[in-house]
């Protein structure tokens, strides 16, 4: 077990190098100087110069790649001088909205998914299968800003119910803070609904036919504790890879919600450094989130082949 | 035609099933309210400067951020008016949304096949070769997980911003996300069907390897694809409205619709139809896309069906 765990992460590491060298290479590809694109257009001769020496670029393009990737390993991004700050400050300052917008939808997409998922899969062929099924396919079709901008509609602008737009941090009171974290919450949840939802159906639907659901109904076990102590367990595997996976889709939606509702996190300041070409921290963000979708798969990866016995390697 | 030998034909095995795909494709109702709307979306864009529309990209600045259904009266050059109703209104420089949707249709069209079918060529070409090829296969497919890694919007994103805006540049934003999920089912398609008796025949006959991967292999990976292409389609759509939505895709006075809904934002309190009506247009397409998707894959891939 413990050389299996070893192995499963030592395997991370030629994806996450493979990640750095493209997102050294994106600096390298643009045509130009790349430490006068580091520096943006307001820079001097002197700050461009400062660059070149910390970027190694009188270097062979593999020394530049370690000296830039040993930056790295120590927390050292560079400098935005779009933003006047090191990128290193400047992410950690927009991390609090991010991380809550991200487990709060979480949260409310596995709480609502997964009964979702095996009410379908108990009446199979129904119309409650039916419309569950639908609203995944809408799902995966409607974007997160159209979602985003019809809940404004509805429950902000129409109901006045919640805040239209905006952050507050959760040090500034936690009214306001989970006020203004429903609708951007839901709004992001949808898609990952749909598809955790899908997923259940599948995997509940496949272990239905065993004959542990035969025994545990046999011997009059109610119906409810059939479907979620014997089926849902049984089926959870599957289910779990694809809330990992689908990390993947939440963070594309977090860039897209953040802009929708105006709050300051990482994935607006993503897209601001895009309209600013603001190099050091479009590859940090890059980095980060890799990083982050890499790291989810491999706890979620090892957590099933730790707590299923069945799984032995 | 039964000219086979009595030996060969069994009795018990039932008739098999219609081949014609099409006849059983016409049967599905969601394949046919996809195929619906589809086709209205391209009679929409295509038919754009005839269904009553006005120059898209005309401002108008006596004739701003107007609700659904507003007429205006226009004076031609030679004296005469006419009036015109903005069925969707206008926008906050007085532009004709509803002549912007339409026009916008083409675009997302154009986005959505070409990079479907530019991810599905490059990757099917990556695929075929570290499928086949045993020392290139885990250079090609470990840098293939490193690109899978990066979250298509990011990816998407970190694209765009070293290229100009334009539809190129999207195109390809879109397509790099694409290419490694297109490579990984090549390249499982080939793996599974090297083993096959036909293509150990064809080696033994002395086959030449471009021509046994033309003429054996290619084939096996024709219904995947086009089922997997049509999913590429649907997310590419999406993708491009995203990316011009956020400001960093196709140049703003372009109509799209991405860029009707970022035009839109600032005003969305007063007049959220400049969101609702182009989203709604989206919405639909990709819905459309993605049901047409699911009703290939039950025909032609029996076998992901079962497993979706």
């Amino acid at each position: 077990m413990a050389g299996y765990i070893l192995r499963r992460i030592v395997a991370t590491i030629p994806v996450m190098l493979v990640v750095a060298v493209l997102v050294f290479l994106m600096l390298r590809l643009t045509p130009g100087d790349p430490a006068a694109v580091i520096a943006g257009d307001n820079a001097n001769a002197e700050q461009i110069a400062a660059i070149r020496t910390r970027l190694g670029l009188d270097q062979p393009i593999v020394v530049q790649f370690f000296i830039w990737f040993g930056q790295i390993l120590r927390g050292d991004f560079g400098e935005s001088f779009f933003f006047k700050k090191t990128v290193a400050e400047l992410i950690a300052s927009r991390l609090e909205p991010t991380l809550a917008l991200s487990l709060s939808t979480i949260l409310i997409a596995v709480a609502v998914a997964v009964p979702l998922g095996v009410l379908a899969a108990y009446k199979q062929g129904t119309l409650i299968d039916r419309i569950v099924m639908g609203f995944s396919v809408l799902g995966f079709s409607v974007p997160v800003f159209v979602i985003g901008y019809s809940l404004i509609y509805l429950f902000a602008i129409q109901l006045n119910w919640f805040p239209v737009q905006g952050y507050q941090r959760l040090a500034d009171g936690l009214g306001g803070f989970l006020a203004r974290l429903v609708l951007p919450s839901l709004t992001l949840s949808v898609i990952y609904i749909a598809l955790i939802a899908r997923m259940t159906r599948t995997s509940v639907l496949d272990v239905m036919g065993e004959d542990y659901i035969r025994t545990a109904r046999a011997k009059g076990q109610v119906e409810r504790k059939v479907l979620f102590n014997h089926a849902l367990r049984n089926a959870a595997v599957p289910i779990v890879t694809v809330i990992g996976f689908g990390v993947a889709l939440l963070i594309g939606g977090v860039v897209v919600t953040e802009s929708v509702f105006t709050i300051p996190g990482i994935g607006r300041l993503t897209v601001d450094a895009v309209l600013a070409r603001d190099y050091p921290t479009i590859q940090a963000v890059i980095l980060l989130f890799s990083f982050v979708y890499v790291l989810i798969n491999l706890v979620v990866d090892l957590a099933y082949r730790v707590f299923d016995p069945r799984i032995r390697y | 035609m039964s000219t086979e030998p009595a030996l060969l034909t069994d009795a018990a095995v039932p008739a098999p099933r219609p081949t014609n795909l099409f006849a059983g494709l016409a049967r599905d109702w969601a394949v046919l309210f996809g195929a619906a709307v589809i086709l209205v979306m391209v009679v929409l864009g295509v038919g754009a400067p005839f269904l009553g529309t006005v120059d898209p990209t005309e401002i108008n600045p006596t004739f701003r951020n107007r609700v659904p259904g507003t007429e205006q009266t226009i004076r031609r050059a030679d004296g005469s008016t006419a009036t015109y109703r903005h069925w969707m209104g206008t926008d906050s420089l007085g532009r004709d949304v509803y002549s912007r949707v339409l026009y916008g249709a083409r675009i997302s069209l154009v986005v959505g096949t070409a990079a479907a079918a530019i991810s599905i060529a490059i990757g099917l070409v990556i695929g075929l070769v570290a499928g086949y090829v045993r020392w290139l296969d885990g250079i090609v497919m470990r840098f293939m997980d490193g690109l899978m890694a990066i979250p298509a919007i990011l990816l998407a994103l970190g694209v765009v911003s070293l290229f100009r805006a334009g539809i190129v540049s999207v195109i390809i934003a879109i397509v790099v996300p694409e290419i490694p999920r297109v490579v990984r089912l090549v390249r499982s398609i080939v793996l599974s069907v090297r083993e096959e008796p036909y293509v150990e025949a064809a080696i033994m006959t002395g086959t030449p390897t471009p021509l046994l991967l033309i003429r054996h292999v290619l084939p096996n990976t024709v219904a995947p694809l086009i089922v997997h292409g049509t999913f590429v389609c649907a997310s590419a759509i999406l993708l491009e409205a995203i990316l011009s939505f956020l400001g960093v895709g196709i140049p703003p006075d372009t109509p799209t619709w991405g860029n009707i809904m970022a035009e839109g934002r600032g005003l969305f309190r007063v007049s959220p139809h400049n969101i609702f009506f182009p989203g709604l247009c989206l919405a639909f397409t990709v819905l459309a896309v993605n049901m047409l998707g699911d009703g290939l894959r039950d025909r032609l891939d029996p076998k992901l069906a079962k497993r979706m």
